[in-house]
């Protein structure tokens, strides 16, 4: 599959660890130190408990496809498809879910339900948090 | 007066010219369709006292608005007591809602509302108007949970919704095509639309992919043009030319989570709350409703739209449309009988404003619904932008 280049987020203080934690291979998202339950997208107070004692850590990175697509528009000149989008439920919180593109496989060969792990792909300053198959070579 | 439960009307409509590569000004659109809507009402500017648009004066593509309250305002020497502009609200018809509301608390009695595109035209000025990043800035806000994973365009945050959907409930391409084709037949009876050559199941089976399960034809068509409504306290009835339509009830509600991949239900979204919320405000059902205008940015939207309003059941859109018999202008339930942005053009959300009042009017010439519809449901946006309106013939 070739390589998407989309554009990057713009770093804040919010948000800097998920996009930077992959430089230590950690996928950071936030966490509520009172009740234990993971946020994302980064938030500084808990929506479950309100508290603010809401920090990153580094979530178990894996889970699984609860959706996809396979994208198949050229929309930019930097993205040529095809390329894979998916939604992934992560083991860490019933309620934990990132967007992101799959890496190491085969549009066709993506299904829903199917076990994905976290890698990351250096963009400049980011670290694309992107999912590959769990079981690919290089676990 | 009293079988309109806002205490609100739509006290007139107009719109512009709709095309494409129109090559005119926002703005210029914009202040044809509200000649063409003070016209309709028979007001005079004089009697506009509040102004109300989405998204304002400026959008996240080029083109994706053409004007802004204050190009308004000052293009017409409007004086107000009240005036809203924003994105932040309940989708396009957010601004109906703001209207509604800034009119049952006193601040004003003839809303002037609009929204207007110019995306053709933006987009052949060298840029494409649908895609978030194009300019190669970084990205914030929502957006950077999506765009830097090449999920760039709307297209492919509404395909993770139909491929669940397609999922959960076995929704088809097959029945899917009974609503695109559908539409495009209406299409072919409204003179403003874009695309009015027949479309067979065929055409759509083999139209090329965008972002799977969405293809060519599950997509709307960018457009120039603008519509507008004045809405009207129901006690200024006197100075009115046009026969109004009632609004009945509205939905604004926002509970799960505003993000289109973290909405508790990935076949779903805030459609669910504001459809949940338009019920409530009413003694009306589902089951009153004779023509059905539901947003079609994307086909899997207005499938969402039919299971949110209880228009059909949970998971049996694809079913429901399938064939196109129920949803067509002369079937059970008619859906975008303009022909909806996938084929008359997206004129995002208030072109299905404006059908509902042609419809309730009986202004439809050849493409008027049978029977003299009295109920309609109007209902707009995709992911967390969602607004719903109940419309009934004025009696």
């Amino acid at each position: 599959m070739p390589e998407a280049k989309a554009p990057l987020p713009a770093l804040d203080p919010g948000n800097t660890p998920f996009w930077t934690g992959g430089c230590n291979g950690e996928l950071l998202i936030c966490r509520c130190g009172s009740c234990r339950r993971w946020l994302h997208p980064p938030v500084p107070i808990c929506r479950f408990c309100l508290s603010t004692d809401v920090a990153p850590e580094p979530s178990s990175g894996r889970g699984n496809v609860l959706t996809y697509t396979i994208n198949r528009q050229q929309w930019l000149p930097s993205l040529p498809p095809p390329y894979v989008i998916a939604v992934i439920g992560l083991d860490d919180d019933l309620d934990l879910r990132v967007t992101s593109r799959l890496a190491g496989v085969e549009p066709e060969q993506v299904s829903n339900g199917m076990r994905v792990r976290v890698c990351f792909e250096e963009a400049g300053d980011v670290w694309l948090p992107l999912f590959m198959p769990e079981g690919t070579a290089d676990e | 007066m009293s079988d309109c439960g806002t205490g609100a009307v739509i006290s007139g409509i107009g719109q512009s010219d709709v095309g494409r590569r129109l090559g005119r000004s926002g703005l210029s659109l914009t202040v044809e369709a509200v000649l063409d809507a003070l016209a309709d009402s028979g007001l005079d500017r004089a009697d506009i006292d509040g102004l109300s648009t989405w998204p304002g004066g400026s959008g996240p593509a080029p083109g994706f608005t053409g004007a802004g309250v204050f190009d308004v305002k000052d293009a017409l020497g409007l004086n107000l007591e009240w005036f809203s502009g924003g994105s932040e609200t309940a989708g396009q018809l957010g601004a109906i809602v703001n209207a509604v509301a800034a009119i049952r608390a006193g601040l004003a009695t003839h809303v002037l509302c609009f929204r207007t595109v110019w995306e053709s035209t933006a987009q052949t000025a060298g840029r494409r108007a649908s895609v978030i990043g194009s300019g190669g800035e970084r990205v914030s806000g929502s957006h950077q949970w999506m765009v830097p994973f090449g999920a760039v365009s709307a297209a492919n945050w509404a395909a993770l919704l139909a491929s669940r959907h397609f999922h959960e409930f076995g929704t088809t391409r097959e029945q899917v095509a009974g609503l695109a084709t559908t539409l495009r037949a209406n299409a072919a009876l409204n003179p403003k639309a874009v695309l009015r050559d027949p479309m067979t199941i065929e055409d759509y089976l083999n139209a090329r992919m965008i972002s799977e399960p969405l293809c060519l034809f599950d997509c709307d068509i960018p457009v120039d043009g603008s519509t507008a409504v004045i809405i009207s306290a129901a006690g200024a009835m006197a100075d009115l030319a046009a026969k109004p339509v009632g609004i009945e009830a509205m939905g604004s509600a926002l509970r799960g989570r505003p993000y289109w991949d973290q909405y508790q239900d990935l076949t779903s979204m805030a459609a669910q709350d504001a459809a949940e919320a338009l019920w409530r405000n009413t003694t009306l059902t589902a089951r009153d409703v004779d023509v059905a205008q539901l947003y079609d940015g994307f086909s899997i939207l207005t499938l969402i739209w039919l299971e949110a309003l209880g228009l059909c059941g949970r998971g049996e859109a694809g079913p429901f449309v399938a064939g196109g018999g129920r949803i067509a202008r002369t079937g059970e339930l008619p859906v975008n009988s303009g022909g909806g942005q996938l084929s008359a053009g997206r004129l995002h959300g208030f072109g299905h404003l404006h059908e509902a009042c042609v419809q309730l009017r009986g202004l439809g010439d050849d493409r008027q619904v049978p029977g003299d519809p009295e109920v309609a449901v109007v209902a707009a946006g995709g992911g967390y932008l969602a607004g719903a309106l109940l419309l009934t013939r004025y009696r």
